[in-house]
């Protein structure tokens, strides 16, 4: 139960004279239950690669399976595929469209479907594991806040019930209270629902506290695919390609550098923490 | 998929057409399809091919790019020429076959009839392919401007031309964006019966209308934050003004139509 990529290959507006390769021979395998950060600077492929995972954008070349099977052999349910492998967008709360936050939600399950009744348990789940508030489900979903109407949208992915869920820069936009809410719910579901995440972002240091493998992407192809710590000790290479590793990591190079901890592996906050507590000798809170 | 269509495309080369001002161009191709309707006898047509090909010449822009024009309207090609073909009256006959019959006359009227349809899309798709939509607006408002005396909003007229213009792409990615995005919910927008089709399209539709009114707000705002009041008493950063090349045009397209009116009585 995975899905792997095999060489795939991108290029828009194939034949004309504005082509743009977007992705350059991409392999990756992504493990059932995994939480996978995907960063990478603007233009460099992330939202194509995602695009491909449910088959919205067809590879120009090489082959992606899901779950073994090609998605590319004719007789292949792609309908079937989008609701196993849900796909929420960049500014979802732009695609909102129904007269009530409960019916779009309901919109994903109908399409899959499901009859009225189990439609609407579904959104009411969806809409509870999301946290919103009972009183808003029946209000138009253009009255809500920003940090709602995406909820909302969320939850509109979520009330299909896939068993891979994947979010475009969830957090774009939204103030530093509402993106922590986002990606502790995000986070949440991970634990709870059991399913896969994968969580597009630009932010480092987002995608380093929850994740459990990061792959950089830069010009349309992976340069990095490994643990937030593997990642990040190639810090000096992310900042030649316009990133960089969470403030932590360079706290800790430095502090490694003045022999004052020996392990300078951490990429939170949290972690950093402890191994500089341990490097004092000491245990408990500062 | 939708991103396809093009609307308009320029092409950005370095050439002599694309330096020209935008009311030369509008006139030229004003003059140039009057030309087409104007012309008789294959003199005239040739004149107007050499025309035709020292302006693709000039242009820099590849071939290609004014015949994809053509892929659009290739059934209307062949229709009318079908339809010249047969259904022209003439004393030569050259086939009969009960009651269809093809004449000397039917052949040349269906064959000018093509070159007259595929010179118009190219030639025209030259003066789009080589001015940017917003030198063309500048251009008709210029040219335009006389109308003012009579109270026609020239400068409201070409303003909403040239934002209409530039809100082509944006909302066509829109489209493109919010499609895909339903079709991650399951949305179809291709299979069911006509009444289930439309139905379908009000996933699409309500998002795109939300978002076309707020980039609408957005963008009156942005431009009444600037201090936009409308055209009166508004200068231009890049005013338009004719060089010598577009006086040079000027002249080549009069001895062009000159020519093919000409040509006419030969
Ligand atoms: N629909 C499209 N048509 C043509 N080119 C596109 C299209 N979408 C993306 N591109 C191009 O493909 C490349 C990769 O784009 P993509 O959207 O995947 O980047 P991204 O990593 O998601 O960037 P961002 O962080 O800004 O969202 C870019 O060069 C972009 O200009
Ligand atoms: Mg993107």
């Amino acid at each position: 139960m995975s899905i792997i990529l095999d060489k795939v290959d991108y290029v828009y507006s194939a034949d004309s004279a504005y082509e743009i390769r977007a992705l350059n021979k991409i392999s990756l395998t992504i493990e059932d239950g995994a939480f996978i950060g995907i960063i990478g600077h603007t233009g460099s492929g992330k939202s194509t690669l995602i695009q491909h995972l449910n088959g919205l954008l067809k590879a120009t070349s090489g082959g992606i399976y899901f779950n073994g099977r090609d998605i590319y052999e004719p007789d292949y349910d792609l309908s079937r595929l989008r609701m196993q492998v849900g796909l929420v967008f960049q500014y979802p709360e732009h695609q909102l469209f129904a007269t009530t936050v409960f019916d779009d939600v309901c919109f994903g399950p109908m399409n899959q479907g499901l009859d009225k009744n189990e439609a609407g348990l579904r959104a009411f789940e969806a809409l509870k594991n999301v946290g919103m508030a009972e009183e808003v489900y029946y209000q138009s979903p253009f009255h809500l806040s920003g940090g709602q109407k995406r909820r909302v949208a969320i939850a509109g992915v979520l009330a299909m019930k896939p068993e891979v869920l994947i979010l475009d820069e969830p957090t774009a936009g939204l103030d530093p209270k509402g993106r922590d809410e986002i990606l502790d719910l995000i986070a949440d579901m991970h634990q709870k629902l059991g399913i896969t995440v994968i969580l597009v972002s630009h932010s480092m240091e987002d995608v380093a506290k929850y994740v459990q493998r990061i792959i950089v992407m830069n010009d349309g192809s992976v340069l990095y695919d490994g643990t937030p710590k593997e990642v990040f000790s190639h810090y000096r290479e992310l900042e030649a390609v316009s990133l960089a590793a969470p403030q932590v990591t360079y706290l800790m190079h430095e502090l490694r550098a003045a022999g004052i901890v020996a392990d300078d592996g951490a990429t939170t906050v949290e972690e950093a923490k402890e191994s500089i507590l341990k490097a004092f000798g000491r245990k408990g809170s500062v | 998929m939708i991103r396809d269509i093009t609307i308009g495309q320029y092409y950005p080369a370095d050439s002599v057409i694309h330096r020209l001002d935008p009311r030369v161009k509008l006139m030229g191709a004003l003059l140039y399809m009057v030309s087409l309707f104007l012309f008789q006898g294959l003199a005239g047509l040739l004149l107007i091919t050499v025309f035709l090909a020292a302006c693709i010449g000039l242009s820099k822009v590849p071939l290609s790019y004014m015949v994809r024009g053509l892929r659009a309207i290739v059934a209307l090609l062949v229709f009318t020429s079908v339809f010249h073909l047969f259904l022209t009256p003439g004393e030569h006959v050259l086939f009969r076959f009960g009651i269809v019959s093809i004449t000397m006359e039917g052949v040349a009227n269906a064959v000018f009839m093509l070159f007259r349809l595929i010179y118009l899309i190219v030639g025209t798709s030259i003066m789009t392919l080589a001015t940017t939509p917003n030198a063309l607006t500048d251009g008709l408002e210029k040219a335009l401007r006389p109308l003012e005396k009579i109270r026609v909003p020239v400068h409201a007229i070409a303003m909403m031309m040239s934002i209409a213009l530039r809100f082509i792409p944006i909302l066509i990615e829109e489209v493109d964006l919010i499609m895909k995005a339903q079709m991650a919910r399951g949305a179809d927008f291709e299979n069911g019966s006509l009444i289930k089709r439309v139905k379908n399209m009000i996933p699409l539709l309500v998002p795109l209308f939300v978002s076309a009114f707020r980039r609408a707000d957005d963008l009156a705002m942005a431009m009444e934050a600037r201090c936009y009041v409308g055209g009166a008493g508004r200068t231009k950063m890049k005013p338009l003004r004719y060089a010598k090349r577009d006086y040079v045009a000027y002249l080549i397209l009069a001895a062009y139509l000159a020519g093919v009116i000409a040509l006419r009585a030969v």
